[in-house]
């Protein structure tokens, strides 16, 4: 579904990806984990071309989405990414938040997303904060509704950067869980992430990025029991 | 007692005779008609400027026109940087070289131009101050660029816009008072009239004076109106 080939990266003089060539299956969830700094980040940033990477191509459901003739507006409509701070759009109340993407782009008509955003709202239990704006919710409410917006879109893969690492620690148990659900339903999931015991339980396969190269990839079973190389190794040992 | 007594009569003669003798409050009104003609249009014309330049300055980086961007640089330069009574003579004396010029029509032009650098300014860093998330999200959802700035950015930009837009509409219209120079009969130029004519120079002068503040003040209380309208949503 996402191939990148020699997937390179840098700001000015400093490389963050070193040449990153990974595919990502339908259906998979891939947890991506690596030390701060090790370009984690900068690669999902790149999958929806938030980030332009400086070389390599990036290919998204059989297009080169790096090609300049390809449409990323049309592209990124099949691509949620759910953001470390949330981001939801204050000056708009939590249902308009849901809706503005989907009629605006002509996706849904305004009735259409209405009854979309209510069904969205009830599966989180969030339906009676549909008018209330984003300042008057708690962080693992933002961050729920922040997934659900993307999911308007009806997007094929969601992309997540470090989507609990802003909120208060009771409240992460409640995002994590509908990122579970999500990823129970097949939804396509790459999620950059601190939580291991969330990548433990829910990945199907896990990524070590460390200085913009993925050192080292395997299941999550025996990412965490038998690592190899001795950069995981250290990691791990640092913070399990 | 006495002396007080006098002293008041006095001030209540050179008052009377500055506003109320031959119809001089006539004069005061012709005056504010200009000043308010001068203000009103160049506060749209400024506007126009200011939000062309803004939109220019911000989305330069987007598109291939850096070159637009710096032009829009070398404007906002030029005009922050010399005194405007100088820009007016300049423009004066050079673009509206013809002796039959409409000096309203020049003043407005030369304030427009003039408070435009200042207004492109302030919007450029009304948009600026908003998170960079707010562009990503949009972006994110399928959004392009300006759809995110017309239905994210910009609503929330304009609430950091505002107050300091109105504070450069206040300092237009008590700057349109150097208008004189380019032979605008603004009403400083009016007040200045009728003391030639009284011999007494102080009554008309505060009288100006507080035309301006009045004209302030509502200007002032019309913002308060807008800002209070447009802080609804964070009152949540």
């Amino acid at each position: 579904m996402i191939v990148t080939k020699n997937l390179k990266k840098s700001f000015g003089d400093h490389m963050v990806l070193n040449g990153i060539n990974e595919t990502i299956e339908k259906g998979e969830k891939v947890v991506v984990i690596g030390p701060s700094g090790s370009g984690k980040s900068t690669f999902l940033r790149c999958l929806n071309l938030l980030e332009m990477p400086t070389d390599g191509e990036i290919w998204f459901e059989g297009s080169n989405i790096t090609d300049k003739k390809a449409d990323i507006n049309l592209i990124r409509r099949k691509m949620g990414m759910v953001f470390q701070q949330f981001n939801l759009f204050p000056h708009l109340s939590v249902k308009e938040n849901i809706t503005l993407a989907p009629v605006k782009l002509g996706v849904l008509t305004k009735e259409e997303a209405d009854v979309r955003a209510m069904e969205l709202l009830k599966r989180i239990g969030l339906t009676e904060k549909a008018d209330a704006y984003p300042n008057q919710l708690s962080g693992g409410q933002k961050q729920r509704i922040a997934i659900i917006r993307a999911l308007a879109m009806n997007p094929d893969v969601m992309l997540f950067d470090e989507p609990t690492s802003a909120l208060d620690p009771e409240m992460v148990g409640e995002v994590l869980d509908l990122m579970a659900q999500l990823a129970d339903e097949g939804m396509t999931m790459v999620v950059v992430t601190h939580e291991m015991r969330f990548a433990k339980k829910v990945a199907t396969r896990i990524l070590f990025i460390d200085e913009g190269e993925i050192v080292e990839q395997n299941t999550p079973d025996k990412f965490f029991d038998q690592p190899e190389h001795p950069r995981l190794k250290e990691f791990l040992s640092k913070i399990l | 007692m006495k002396q007080i007594g006098l002293w008041i009569e006095n001030v209540y003669q050179s008052y009377y005779d500055a506003l109320i003798s031959n119809n001089r409050y006539l004069a005061y009104l012709d005056g504010l008609k200009v000043t308010l003609l001068i203000s009103f249009f160049a506060i749209i014309l400024g506007t126009v400027i200011g939000v062309v330049v803004a939109i220019i300055k911000v989305t330069a980086i987007n598109y291939k026109i850096k070159w637009l961007s710096s032009i829009c640089n070398v404007y906002i330069n030029v005009i922050r940087g010399t005194p405007l009574m100088v820009q007016l003579l300049i423009i004066y004396n050079v673009i509206f070289t013809s002796r039959n010029t409409n000096e309203i029509f020049v003043g407005a032009v030369c304030f427009g131009i003039n408070s435009g650098a200042y207004v492109s300014e302030i919007i450029r860093a009304g948009i600026e101050s908003i998170d960079r998330g707010q562009m990503e999200a949009g972006r994110s959802l399928g959004l392009n660029y300006m759809q995110t700035m017309r239905l994210i950015i910009v609503p929330q930009a304009i609430k950091n816009i505002l107050p300091a837009l109105g504070n450069e509409f206040i300092t237009l219209i008590k700057e349109t008072s150097v208008a004189g120079v380019i032979a605008a009969n603004d009403l400083l130029q009016q007040a200045q009239y009728v003391g030639s004519r009284t011999w007494v120079v102080l009554p008309p002068l505060m009288i100006a004076a507080v035309c301006y503040l009045i004209m302030v003040m509502g200007l002032t209380k019309l913002l308060a109106v807008f800002e209070r309208r447009l802080a609804r949503g964070d009152r949540h």
